[in-house]
């Protein structure tokens, strides 16, 4: 079980700078985010993409703007839990118990959702049935190669991951690669490999199709591909890979009894807090009159939800509001020197 | 300024007048028009915008740009009619464009 003051969900810029936040007037915190890496939408869709209405930051990219923030944190110690997606809310007491996915337990008065538009998961195949053979013989990411091993795998996608996998199992499994157009967008030497071992019979290359059908009761037995001008090809598979790329969701959220309207969540404007007492929300995910979507528009709102914090998590105390430049206090939680 | 049509899954023609240099994405989401989720806001990012062209507009829309094509692989059920909305500017030409918003986005 971690304790902590406040979980902050996301670890985007908004969950980064309202970490900075809290820490700053004397908060500890934890942050859990769904990705691999810190950053958010930042660094999972627009990395390279040049950034121009940070205050006083006239030009920055997406990685950019998470390096500064992660720097910007440095003074500071904060656990990252990254990989876990939280499932499950619970109040005891005066606290909140959250638990995640992995089976990771946090106990806190305050918990700050910084979610973005949801958790990234990966985009999964439009054909309904295939939910039933989902992480027996229809997978999204591979955790063990070796079961493809002299099975006949059928991958799906046009991107790197598609590719790179399809030449990696084509040493030890019957491989059959089917994307919807013939334009590859993962890079050209993989595009290459995969069309010499197409040439030599180790990869069956199906483009313009797409899955339409998925068969077998017990057990996947073939699945049906068609093509735009209807045509249909069946294919005998013991596997079936898809990589499509991640998709956006909301996810558990949407169970913990917040008030939420289009996909995001109803927050006063105050304390942001949400209708449940002791969560808040910031960032893209909260919403209320006026709101922005805007980066700059998550720090603000970072700011007044982690002072809220304060009072739940140090009932007995009073914040003091002090400004950086001048109080002695913060400046040794930032590590630098009183003049 | 343009009228454009869109029609939702549940076969509801939704017709709009879109001010010129805004996007069909802008359109359908200031206008409240279900189905376009545009998650992204528009960076070409997400393709949670995803739109089918009725066939007879296709060749008059504006060519895709780079990386458009690439972000479709990603949209739920594409075929050779899918644009991204956030990259169909509206002008004048465009009057009467009709547009299919798929079952879902993701």
């Amino acid at each position: 079980m971690n304790k902590t003051d406040a979980l902050i969900i996301g670890a985007g810029p908004t969950g980064l700078f309202t970490a900075h936040q809290l820490k700053l007037i004397g908060l500890d915190c934890e942050i859990v985010d769904n990705l691999d890496k810190i950053g958010g939408q930042c660094i999972e869709l627009y990395p390279d993409k040049p950034i121009y209405d940070i205050p006083a930051v006239p030009e920055c990219t997406g990685e950019e703007l998470t390096n500064n923030l992660i720097n910007q944190l440095k003074p500071f110690d904060i656990k990252f839990h990254l990989s876990e997606r939280v499932d499950e809310v619970k109040k005891e007491n005066e606290n909140w118990v959250v638990k995640t996915n992995n089976g990771k337990t946090f106990f806190t008065p305050n918990i700050i959702i910084a979610g973005g538009v949801g958790s990234f998961e990966p985009r999964k195949f439009p054909v309904k049935e295939c939910e039933k053979f989902e992480n027996q013989s229809v997978f999204y990411s591979i955790k063990d190669k070796k079961i493809f091993e002299g099975k006949t795998v059928t991958i799906f996608g046009g991107g790197d991951s598609a590719l790179d996998w399809a030449v990696e199992l084509s040493k030890s499994s019957k491989v059959n690669l089917i994307h919807r157009r013939d334009d590859f967008r993962a890079s050209q030497a993989t595009v290459d490999k995969v069309h010499e071992l197409a040439k030599e019979g180790k990869i069956n290359l199906y483009t313009k199709y797409q899955m339409s059908s998925i068969k077998g009761e017990e057990k996947l037995e073939s699945i049906d591909i068609k093509n735009d001008d209807k045509e249909i090809k069946t294919l005998n598979s013991d596997y079936v890979l898809g990589f499509f790329g991640l998709i956006m969701q909301l996810g558990p959220i949407a169970n913990w009894g917040l008030n939420i309207d289009k996909k995001t969540i109803e927050v006063d404007t105050e304390k942001f807090e949400t209708n449940q007492k002791g969560i808040y929300a910031v960032g893209d995910i909260c919403t209320y009159p006026g709101k922005l979507k805007l980066i700059l528009s998550g720090f603000h709102e970072g700011a007044l939800a982690a002072r809220a914090c304060f009072k739940l998590a140090r009932p007995d105390e009073k914040y003091r509001f002090e400004f950086t430049t001048s109080s002695k206090t913060l400046k040794d939680r930032l590590g630098v020197k009183s003049d | 300024m343009a009228k454009i049509n869109y029609i939702t899954h549940d076969n509801l023609t939704h017709t709009i007048d879109v001010q010129n240099g805004l996007t069909v994405m802008e359109g359908a989401v200031q206008n409240d028009i279900p189905g376009i989720d545009a998650d992204c806001g528009g960076g070409m990012a997400c393709a949670t915008c995803h739109v089918y062209v009725n066939e007879e507009w296709l060749d008059k829309l504006p060519a895709k740009e780079d990386g458009e094509e690439d972000m479709l692989d990603m949209a739920y059920e594409p075929n050779k009619f899918s644009r991204l909305s956030c990259q169909v500017i509206v002008s004048d030409e465009l009057d009467g464009l009709t547009v299919n918003i798929p079952e879902k986005q993701v």
